[in-house]
């Protein structure tokens, strides 16, 4: 019985903790892409340069869901309450 | 309630032979008590065979013009890394270029080997090979050599008055400045982690609802996002090197 309800817990807890990550990091990319746009629509001649600070900004931000992930994952498949 | 920390919780969901869920399953080698997982020490090997054997074939025979073709790939690939190690740090950057090479090198290689090969044909005992990226142990470890290089590079070129830069705005920002050595290889080895096993998780999970065709694409993005991680932990590494070289003066 008390297994069960750790199970459904983790599972809830697994979920809530990828959907809560997800929010910050997807509001910074949107925000760090539409600026690199607008970069490039003002100087396209520095398009290569945008890109490259572009994609690796946005996997710093990237990260940052990853680590709700890994959270998530040591909860489903690493359950330490799990008898 | 009962906690045993970390039990063998692993379940297995299978619908075709190719298309396992499988998470957690080690292969594991018992040396002097202690256990290995030897899935990754295997593809660890692989990997650094395959870096020394290319390595090997360019230097054999050195030219002053390349007439060797790996001789000419090989340059390509020392002077991107030289690249890499000469944003983050400036002038005489050169006597972190293997480090910063050799992390970038392995992990670029272990992750698309992880991706491209198909393991599943080789069948191990328990468990299945893989990218060595995907287990915790080899990101933190790598994680942790960057931690001690940067300290060693620090204090090689301070000495003992490196220690000053924990004082370095206020004295006030002290405990802060400490909890960065802490998370530092924290963040390194999650990072990298993280976005393999996701990768892997990913196909693993589509091929099991749609076994051909339909994961194409999120590997074609897996291969990608998986050197855009090599680069990135080369690029940090590199860094936190500089940083600590340079001084905040």
């Amino acid at each position: 019985m008390a297994d069960s309800i750790v199970s459904a817990a983790s599972v809830i807890a697994a979920g809530i903790a990828v959907g809560l990550a997800a929010i910050g990091p997807g509001i910074g990319q949107g925000n760090a892409a539409g600026q690199a746009v607008e970069g490039i629509a003002r100087q396209p001649e520095a398009e290569d340069k945008i890109r490259g600070t572009l994609l690796l900004s946005l996997a710093f931000m990237e990260a940052l869901t990853i680590y709700g992930l890994v959270v998530a994952l040591s909860l489903i498949f690493a359950n330490p309450f799990s008898s | 309630m009962t906690s045993n920390l970390y039990l063998d919780y692993n379940p297995t969901i299978s619908t075709l032979p190719l298309a396992d869920l499988e998470v957690g399953k080690h292969f594991y080698w018992e040396i002097f008590g202690y256990s290995l997982h030897g899935q990754v020490f295997i593809v660890s090997w692989l990997v650094i065979g395959l870096i020394l054997s290319a390595s090997v074939l360019a230097t054999i025979t050195l030219n002053q013009v390349p007439r060797n073709n790996w001789q000419n790939i090989m340059e390509i690939v020392v002077e991107y890394v030289q690249g890499i190690a000469k944003n983050q740090m400036g002038s005489n950057f050169g006597e972190w270029v293997p480090f910063v090479g050799t992390l970038f090198l392995f992990i670029l290689i272990s992750n698309w080997l992880g991706a491209l090969v198909p393991w599943k044909l080789i069948h191990l005992p328990e468990g299945e090979l893989a990218a060595p990226t995907n287990d915790i142990n080899t990101t933190i470890s790598l994680a942790l050599a960057t931690s001690i290089t940067y300290f060693y590079a620090g204090l090689k070129k301070k000495g003992f008055s490196y220690f000053k830069k924990y004082f370095q705005p206020t004295p006030v920002l002290l405990p802060i400045n400490i909890l960065e050595d802490f998370t530092k290889p924290l963040s390194l080895s999650f990072r990298l982690f993280g976005n393999i096993l996701a990768d892997e998780l990913t196909v693993s999970v589509l091929t099991l609802l749609v076994p051909i065709l339909i994961p194409l694409p999120i590997m074609i993005l897996g291969l990608f996002a998986s050197s855009i991680q090599a680069l990135i932990f080369a690029t940090l590494a590199a860094a936190y090197i500089g940083e600590s070289v340079e001084g905040h003066h």
